[in-house]
């Protein structure tokens, strides 16, 4: 695996007031990697993320994702990233087809790539009985793969998933985080947050994130290992338990 | 009861702390009442006229002194030939063309009989009216003036009152549908909005597991416009009391018990519209059509009832808008009491019952 | 540009898309046509008279069937005092009160003049006004015939000059406020319609979330309000042709003006207004305030443009403040060129200042509408 970096994070700081959601955040993202952003909730992942998808403007730190600054040059971030939401992000009243046709065109794919690619990820996904469904009318977790199947339509150079499988069932899960290797096998580099433990261990590096900072980052097998756990669920549960007594 | 007020005062925070809101809410009923007060008037002044006088004697000249010092006329241009006239009227600043004949004195001495055209442009046809009638009163009374050596026999004089409004403002007869436009638009249409944002956002669904009643979440919805809108029509009696000078000749306590039986009808309306639409838009435009346009309109709000066609006037009785206007014109402007208006009061009365069942049966139909 | 036609498309799916949307939006100018346009007279049809009448003699019979021979009074006469006629002017019984006290006849015979009262219910002053007018040229008009019937020398020569002024009504002889009204419901109308559902279709995008899906894309956000703009431009612009023909077809309006000249002016006043739509959604966060906030601008422009009431007539400051008001500007263009047939030179005025207006408001739109918070 080349060690290109594809995200850099130096000293990242993100204040609302006197509130500091991200302390001095420093991590790296490889190309072609899974990288598990994990915590509890309000740990302050969110905020890393939007700062990361050119949402929200850094308080202070460098910060710079696929070579660009998080500062200046977030519209050229944008072309190279795809998103999905902690809130479901595709139109109801409208059907898969639409939703992707309306995204593919925001990002200036033409009508016929848009109609060969959609058609192609239809079948792959077994879609095809939801294909003139209202998003409304389908279940929650066909949803969530499409949204997913939504943000990487465009094949962007990372995509950044928030939280995708909240909410989900185990089977349908499992299914997603197929999609996600799969993604990662087409050189799509994967940023996912989740406060599921067991999907930290699909990821090829993670990090752990408590009250605004990063306590840790390796890889599961190697947290595992050094914490002297049995699984990233203790792990994360040790690291959590020593933050607040400090 | 306990969980039931504390809902209730959830509701408020979330009303209360949005201040774009708050401050539209009290703006409104301030800046409508300028607009009524001020604003909107009927009253010629200042109304822009074109002269063409094809005499030009001293006659003439008399008039047309006499109808730009009136006060209600401007005399903008002196055109000189009728092909003006068009041309004039297509910019649209212009509203009248006075033509005298020609030897216009001569004609008025000689025969006893002259002729003066007034042009107005009619497509506003109720200002041309009016314009068309300023101008004949400045010059009969011109005309009165020239005839003075030769007094009638046989003289009625008429004496005129004008009941309730001496000065004939206009912002008397808007007073009481402000009161009502406003009262309406916080009342129904804001609670039909809040309700079917619930739905639409399905928090609505959270607050159907809670041990909550329907019918409390519905009221707990409701309380703080019910509170919000009686603040409002508090304030526009206030307002009218010391910024127009309106009269409450009658009782207040009883205006504000009647004010709160309007807001209480306008709230069951509000819940009907909740009850019929998931979709915030739906409810908005739905509010706008069945309730804001009757208001306005149907109610003698601006346009009188009895000038109405039939089938309009039929349909004004069905306006809630339309009684609790009467009501309060009655006890403000009149200081009439219950003993006059307890026929209004009863309808009112049986409207609210009305809407409250209907709306009520539906919501438990579909919430169930 | 692609990207626009995409958010175009998806904006049209959605809207045709809502089954209970269309229909109001296609039934609201039919309806609001019929009753705005009947309901809008100032026009008096009715005056509901009671009579006291004191002096019950033949002068003051024949001055109550001289009223009675008007059209518009309908006349109560049955009340003895003018107690009790004041009781039914507080029930909204009567709208005017003629008192004929005693000795009127005897007086006016005698003295050579006699009294009479006219009590009017002044809460509607303009109404009052024509009241007093009407029922005080019926009484002249009875005082002369009484004149005529009672004195027989001729009124000495030259000392008897009438003035006639002969009132003629250009663009509608007929004074059918109708053809006035109908032309500024339907400025309401498309206004209403284009900066509500722009505004609240912006604000729900907030409101469920999929604006940050949107706001993470590359999209340039002159895209974004132009595709979020044109959609309701063209909606409410049809919602114009549609409206015409309801005019036209119920009401029989008269159409002077060249149409194409009156479709390019109201496109242009629709993308101020919608503009403005779009600029006011970027201070909303739900729907509700949206459309609270918007309600309450469009009312206020609205009112003051003129639509029920000449803008002439109203007072200097809010004439200067309807400089501003791009409501103002339609209402007089749309009537000029319908009723009128005003051309484009006569309304080049107002087609410079609304196409400086569009710039100004377009740009405060993008510019308030952030992509990074």
């Amino acid at each position: 695996m080349s060690q290109e970096r594809i995200i850099e994070v130096e000293n990242l700081v993100k204040k609302f007031g006197n509130f500091v959601a991200n302390d001095h955040l420093t991590f790296h993202v490889n190309k072609g990697e899974i990288f598990g952003f994990l915590g509890a909730n309000g740990a302050g992942k969110t905020t890393a993320i939007r700062i990361l998808c050119g949402l929200s403007a850094p308080t202070s730190g460098k910060v710079s994702v696929a070579g660009f600054d998080a500062y200046k040059q977030t519209e050229k971030i944008k072309r190279n990233i795809g998103y999905m939401s902690q809130k479901f992000s595709l139109y109801e009243d409208l059907t898969p087809f639409e939703n992707i046709q309306f995204y593919g065109g925001i990002y200036g794919m033409s009508a016929k790539v848009i109609k060969e690619r959609s058609e192609k990820l239809f079948k792959r996904l077994e879609f095809e009985e939801f294909k003139n469904k209202l998003i409304k009318e389908i279940p929650l977790g066909w949803r969530q793969k499409l949204a997913f199947s939504v943000a990487v339509f465009h094949q962007p150079k990372i995509v950044f998933l928030d939280e995708p499988t909240g909410g989900v069932d185990p089977i349908t899960r499992r299914q997603f985080w197929d999609l996600i290797y799969q993604a990662a096998n087409d050189g799509i580099t994967v940023f996912v947050t989740t406060h599921y433990m067991d999907e930290a261990e699909y990821c090829n590096r993670a990090s752990i994130m408590v009250d605004g900072r990063i306590a840790d980052l390796d890889t599961p097998l190697n947290l595992i290992k050094k914490y002297n756990t049995t699984s990233m669920d203790e792990v994360f549960y040790l690291l959590a338990r020593n933050m607040n007594k400090q | 009861m306990k969980k039931f007020w504390g809902f209730v005062v959830k509701e408020f925070y979330h009303i209360f702390r949005d201040k774009r809101t708050m401050l539209v809410l009290f703006g409104m009923p301030l800046i409508m009442m300028l607009l009524f007060g001020f604003v909107i008037t009927n009253e010629i002044k200042d109304a822009k006229i074109a002269v063409l006088d094809l005499s030009y004697d001293p006659t003439t000249r008399n008039i047309t002194n006499k109808i730009a010092s009136s006060g209600y006329f401007q005399i903008q241009e002196v055109l000189t030939s009728d092909k003006d006239i068009e041309s004039i009227f297509k910019k649209g600043f212009v509203k009248e063309v006075i033509v005298f004949e020609g030897k216009f004195e001569e004609k008025l001495y000689k025969t006893g009989k002259a002729n003066i055209q007034l042009i107005t442009d009619a497509s506003d046809a109720n200002q041309a009216k009016l314009i068309a009638e300023y101008t004949s009163g400045i010059i009969r009374a011109y005309n009165n003036e020239l005839n003075s050596a030769y007094t009638m026999p046989y003289k009625i004089e008429t004496e005129s009152r004008m009941f309730y409004n001496p000065e004939t403002k206009g912002v008397y007869m808007f007073v009481p549908g402000i009161m009502a436009m406003i009262l309406m638009l916080v009342s129904a249409l804001m609670t039909s909005i809040s309700i079917v944002r619930e739905k639409e956002m399905g928090t609505m669904e959270v607050l159907l597991v809670s041990p909550l009643r329907p019918i409390q979440i519905i009221l707990g919805k409701v309380m703080p416009y019910v509170f919000l809108s009686f603040i409002n029509a508090v304030f526009i009696i206030i307002l009218s009391l010391t910024v127009f000078n309106l009269p409450v000749q009658g009782s207040i306590l009883l205006l504000l018990a009647e004010c709160l039986l309007f807001i209480v009808l306008a709230l069951s309306l509000g819940i009907l519209i909740s009850a019929s639409t998931d979709n915030q838009q739906v409810a908005m435009l739905l509010s706008m059509v069945a309730l804001m346009l009757p208001t306005m309109l149907l109610s003698g709000f601006i346009y009188p009832v009895e000038n109405m066609p039939v089938i309009l006037q039929v349909l004004c009785q069905m306006m809630p808008p339309k009684w609790f206007i009467e009501i309060v014109k009655g006890i403000m402007l009149k200081g009439v009491g219950l003993d006059m208006l307890w026929f209004e009061t009863l309808i009112l009365l049986g409207m609210t019952i009305l809407l409250l069942s209907i709306s009520a049966r539906k919501f438990k139909k579909r919430l169930e | 540009m692609r990207t626009i036609g995409y958010i175009i498309r998806k904006e049209f799916i959605q809207i045709f898309r809502n089954r209970s949307m269309l229909p109001i939006i296609f039934v609201m100018p039919v309806i609001q046509l019929i009753i705005l346009a009947n309901a809008a007279t100032l026009d008096l049809k009715r005056i509901d008279m009671v009579v006291v009448d004191e002096d019950m003699s033949q002068s003051s019979r024949s001055l109550v069937s001289k009223f009675n021979g008007s059209p518009f009074y309908k006349i109560e006469a049955a009340f003895l005092s003018v107690k009790e006629a004041e009781a039914a002017m507080h029930k909204g019984k009567a709208g005017v009160i003629l008192h004929i006290p005693q000795d009127f006849e005897r007086d006016l015979l005698k003295e050579n003049k006699a009294k009479i009262q006219l009590m009017v219910d002044a809460i509607n002053g303009m109404a009052a006004g024509l009241i007093n007018a009407y029922s005080s040229a019926i009484i002249a008009d009875f005082n002369k015939e009484v004149i005529s019937d009672l004195v027989t020398i001729p009124i000495p020569d030259g000392l008897n000059k009438s003035i006639n002024t002969i009132p003629y009504y250009w663009y509608n002889p007929q004074l059918s406020y109708k053809n006035f009204m109908v032309p500024g419901i339907l400025g309401v109308l498309i206004t209403m319609i284009g900066m509500f559902l722009a505004c609240m279709n912006l604000v729900r995008e907030k409101e469920i979330g999929t604006i940050e899906q949107i706001n993470v894309t590359p999209i340039h956000k002159f895209h974004f309000i132009a595709g979020k703009l044109i959609p309701f431009w063209i909606l409410a612009l049809a919602e114009l042709a549609f409206g015409l023909a309801v005019g036209k077809l119920l009401f029989n309006i008269p159409f002077l003006g060249n149409i194409p000249l009156l479709f390019g002016f109201a496109a242009l006043y629709l993308l101020v207004i919608l503009g403005f739509g779009l600029f006011i959604s970027t201070f909303a966060d739900t729907q509700q305030q949206a459309m609270f906030i918007a309600w309450f601008i469009a009312m206020v422009f609205i009112m003051m443009s003129g639509l029920f009431t000449s803008v002439e007539n109203m007072p200097d400051w809010a004439q200067i403040l309807n400089k501003i008001n791009p409501i103002a500007y339609f209402m007089r263009v749309i009537r000029m060129i319908i009723l009128k047939g005003s051309g484009i030179k006569d309304i080049i005025n107002e087609v410079v200042i609304l196409s400086g207006y569009f710039v100004v408001i377009i740009n405060l739109a993008i510019w308030r509408y952030k992509k990074t918070t």
